[in-house]
């Protein structure tokens, strides 16, 4: 167990270390820190005010490896800004002098606010959804639900986000369309809207999904011996299906839950909602690299832990998963 | 009254290649306490015969195309659904060929035997008690560790006694063997049939024992059918069938048993042009 997860953490250092290199890479071959310094100050800036504002950032290094005389090879941008990240020092924005640690703690509500429910819903409606279409599996009703599956993929999210915003915030005004105040009831009532966007882009998908895996499972010979046991249909669908069907579940659903923290690029840019979602949208405008960087590393670091717990809550549910 | 009495049963399968007859026009009975033995080659119909017993076969893509199946002298064809699940399981059980499959691996033996129990015998206080006794019936001596065991921690002989542990939990009055010992040891088979025999004297019960080797049948059944491509080509007492076999199809599966201490450098296979030229 204890060497299973030092050889994930190994596993871990260069998945991580490859994609802060190919961000940097990406990054400067588009522009460079110059470009980046006369964006932030403006078109009137000196250019003394331009070397100020790189030297104070760091930006004034070489970009891999420094091969002035008298200074190690290391010190360099690429370097430096790993050295902090790995100490979870996250820098200064470039762009408004922030703190990135602060405003990423800012964000991580309003996008958790809209994702985590979201999640929870979505999952529970697919699962009961894609259950009972296998309990009907091959009847009309069956087929209706695969079409209807189908069509709900198709359609892109920003469909759904203006037909939302047109439909039950302008035409019928239940809820307010755009703007996001961090208080009590208004908040609830304004995340709706987006929540429910956001379960009914991943419903179509996810519930063919699950509905496969189901299928896969109802042909097991377990589940005859369950009917010739007597059980009725509910109970070989909700007890035996149901928990050998999560195992394969499990690997889908549970890589994915820590990305909720980064929130919907899309739906929080279209909802106005300041999450971490727009946050990074707004560091692409900005160029401001530090906001970048910083969650380009947090997603991998994320994107590893989802396997981790991936791994963990498989070895809970299969009884023949055990770690080498 | 027989126990079970099945009449001009026929069941088809609709395949993308056209219709298969997997059984045809299949009569039998079997008597309370008795044991039935059921011979065929692979893919004549003997597993869908055993499965229709409880109308267990998947529909579509199998369909029943008629006859009368009278279990305890009630039509099965005219019950509902609750009154099937009810006596699935109580009156009539199954033991099937793959014991690791047909467990289900996410669940402990424990709770796989207690489902039979709670689904029918609403009686039985002190389940754990009850299901230790079940594990003793079928030979397991560490019943503690096989209990609490999941099936892939377990032998292949002790997932088929755990079967047929779970199969006479309700002490059924018919247990339905479709080969039983297939996917065993050689060692294992002898021991899981001597086994099969022994509940069967102890609780009375009646057992259709399904197999592709008549060389088992011998030792434990009373009666035997032979079926051939869906179709039961001869019954009658062990004794009758094993020394008089009439149809050719029989006579060419007696053939294929090897005998100990005779020198037979290859088995004869059967011929199937020259058995379909035979058929009355
Ligand atoms: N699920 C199925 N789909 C299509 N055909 C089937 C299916 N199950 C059985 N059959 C057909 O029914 C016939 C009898 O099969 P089966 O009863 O399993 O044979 P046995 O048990 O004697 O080996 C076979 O010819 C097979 O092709
Ligand atoms: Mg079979």
């Amino acid at each position: 167990m204890f060497n299973y997860f030092l050889r994930r953490l190994l596993y871990a250092v260069p998945v991580v270390f490859g994609v802060m290199l190919l961000t940097f890479v990406l990054f400067f071959m588009v522009q460079s820190p110059r470009m980046m310094a006369k964006r932030n100050l403006g078109p009137k800036a000196t250019p003394q005010a331009v070397e100020n504002w790189l030297h104070n950032r760091g930006y004034d290094k070489p970009l891999f490896f420094n091969t002035s005389p008298g200074k190690s090879w290391y010190d360099s941008l690429f370097f430096n800004h790993m050295r902090s990240l790995i100490m979870f020092d996250l820098g200064d924005s470039d762009s408004t002098g922030e703190r990135v640690s602060t405003k990423f703690k800012k964000g991580a509500v309003p996008s958790l606010l809209i994702t985590v429910p979201a999640f929870v819903l979505g999952l529970y409606l697919s699962l009961v959804t894609s259950l009972f279409l296998a309990f009907v599996r091959k009847s009309k009703l069956d087929v209706g639900g695969v079409i209807a599956c189908v069509v709900l993929m198709s359609v892109p999210i920003m469909v759904y986000v203006i037909v939302g915003q047109w439909l039950i915030a302008v035409q019928l005004s239940w809820l307010p369309a755009f703007g996001f105040t961090p208080s009590g009831l208004t908040t609830a009532k304004f995340l709706m809207l987006p929540v429910l966007v956001y379960v009914c882009a991943g419903l179509g998908g996810d519930v063919r999904l699950f509905r496969a895996i189901f299928l896969e499972e109802v042909h097991q010979d377990y589940v005859r011996t369950a009917q010739a046991k007597g059980a009725s249909h509910g109970r070989v669908l909700f007890v035996h299906v149901l928990k050998n069907g999560m195992i394969a579940l499990i690997t889908l659903v549970v890589a994915s839950l820590p990305f909720l923290i980064m929130g919907s690029l899309v739906i929080e840019n279209f909802f106005g909602i300041p999450g971490l979602g727009s946050l990074t949208l707004d560091a692409t405008r900005t160029s401001d690299f530090a906001v970048m960087r910083a969650s380009v590393y947090l997603g991998s670091l994320l994107y590893l832990f989802g396997l981790l717990l991936t791994d963990l809550c498989y070895a809970s549910v299969d009884p023949r998963i055990r770690f080498k | 009254m027989p126990l079970l009495d099945v009449q001009n049963l026929r069941v088809t399968f609709v395949t993308e290649d056209g219709e298969v007859k997997a059984v045809d026009n299949v009569s039998f009975s079997v008597e309370p306490g008795e044991t039935v033995a059921v011979v065929g080659e692979s893919g004549s119909g003997k597993s869908v015969t055993a499965l229709s017993l409880a109308r267990l076969v998947p529909i579509p893509p199998a369909r029943y195309d008629g006859g009368k199946i009278l279990f305890d002298g009630k039509d099965l064809f005219s019950m509902g659904r609750r009154e099937l699940q009810a006596m699935r399981g109580a009156k009539i059980s199954y033991v099937f060929q793959e014991p690791s499959t047909s467990l289900n691996p996410v669940f402990r033996v424990r709770n796989q035997i207690a489902e039979a129990i709670h689904l029918h015998r609403h009686d039985v206080k002190d389940v754990r008690a009850e299901i230790l006794h079940l594990l003793d019936l079928v030979g397991i001596r560490d019943a503690a560790r096989v209990m609490d065991a999941y099936p892939h921690q377990l032998s292949g002989g002790m997932q088929q006694r755990v079967m047929i542990a779970m199969a006479i939990a309700c002490r059924p009055a018919l247990l339905v063997a479709d080969e039983p010992t297939t996917a065993l040891d050689v060692t294992i088979q002898a021991q899981i049939l001597e086994l099969l025999r022994e509940l069967r004297k102890k609780l009375g019960m009646a057992v259709l024992l399904i197999t592709h080797n008549f060389a088992i049948v011998a030792n434990i059944a009373d009666r035997v059918l032979v079926m051939y491509h869906g179709k039961i080509v001869e019954q009658g007492t062990v004794a009758e069938v094993l020394r008089h076999p009439k149809h050719p199809y029989t006579k060419a599966l007696l053939a294929c048993i090897p005998k100990l201490g005779t020198k037979q450098r290859r088995l004869p296979v059967i011929d199937h042009e020259l058995l379909a030229s035979q058929q009355p």
